[in-house]
């Protein structure tokens, strides 16, 4: 974060929408559903659970768009190396 | 040495000054380098597991079978406990309150520590269940694959939790010194970025590992 911001996320409420989303995806693998639809909520949570503790516990939110093109750089290659890969079993 | 010049050597430096370029002072620069190359190291490991489930389905069990989810669920919400005690911390520095960082840094060490001590306690059960390694001679765990690429990913994690324990006392040794403040906050900040980088992935481990 920037030095001289006064102002501070809401780390506390963000706590608890983790938290909350950690149960919830708890209770989605329990839930009886296709499985296609369960891992796909459960991915889209996960993803946004990760999103928010980068933003605002990692303060990327509030740092200069460079770093966010830095912190950007290695997800092209986690793409190649997840989904091209696996098109050996499509 | 004119008197300017021997004021400003004398004078305390802000190591958390933005340097141009990116716009983040060197230290700071530094470990988001270092966390990208994490991020493509459990990538990997990730990438790994997923390709070895689809190949070899038989020799992966439901996980709710083999683990404890329960107790691991109660695990992440600790870890996730240990994140808002990390920012808790920084943001106590950013007003230089001493004491207010120094007992939000115990208090991320104690939950870091239990993350690591509710981790042996599941694989001294798993070890007990004959969910080693190389359990092929364990039916109900499914194939050597599973036991092994299980222990591989939270094995490398919990490392990285407990790395990150012992750096946590010595920033806590550092603030009790007097080390940090307001205008010197960088080992305290990168610090964080490590401990929420290690909360992030494994709220993606928890979710592939024990839910899917």
């Amino acid at each position: 974060m920037q030095n001289g911001e006064e102002t501070h996320p809401p780390y506390m409420f963000i706590w608890g929408v983790l938290a909350f989303l950690m149960f919830a995806k708890v209770g989605v693998s329990l839930l009886d559903m296709p499985q296609w639809m369960s891992i796909t909520f459960l991915v889209l949570i996960s993803l946004v659970s990760a999103l928010l503790v980068a933003l605002y516990y990692m303060h990327l939110r509030f740092e200069p768009r460079k770093l966010w093109l830095l912190a950007a750089v290695p997800f092209p290659l986690v793409a190649i190396l997840i989904l091209l890969v696996m098109q050996d079993f499509g | 040495m004119s008197q300017t010049a021997a004021a400003t050597v004398q004078a305390p430096a802000d190591t958390t000054r933005p340097e141009p370029g990116v716009g983040a002072y060197n230290l700071k620069l530094g470990m988001w380098v270092f966390l990208l190359s994490e991020v493509m190291f459990f990538t990997a490991l990730i990438g790994t597991y997923i390709i070895l489930r689809f190949a070899h389905p038989e020799q992966f069990a439901a996980p709710g079978e083999v683990l404890n989810v329960p107790l691991t669920a109660i695990n992440t919400f600790i870890l996730i406990c240990s994140s808002v005690t990390m920012v808790k911390a920084f943001a106590a520095i950013e007003k230089d309150d001493q004491k207010g960082l120094q007992l939000w840094l115990v208090a991320t060490i104690l939950l870091g520590s239990t993350f690591v001590g509710v981790q042996v306690y599941e694989y001294i059960h798993l070890f007990a269940d004959g969910f080693v390694p190389n359990a092929e001679a364990y039916a109900a765990a499914g194939g050597p694959i599973y036991s092994s690429t299980f222990y591989l990913m939270t094995g490398f994690h919990g490392l990285h939790v407990s790395i990150g324990v012992g750096c946590l006392i010595w920033v806590l040794i550092q603030a009790m010194r007097g080390r940090y403040s307001s205008q010197h906050l960088g080992g305290v900040e990168v610090m964080g970025l490590y401990w929420h980088f290690v909360d992030l992935v494994w709220i993606v481990l928890f979710t592939i590992v024990y839910l899917i």
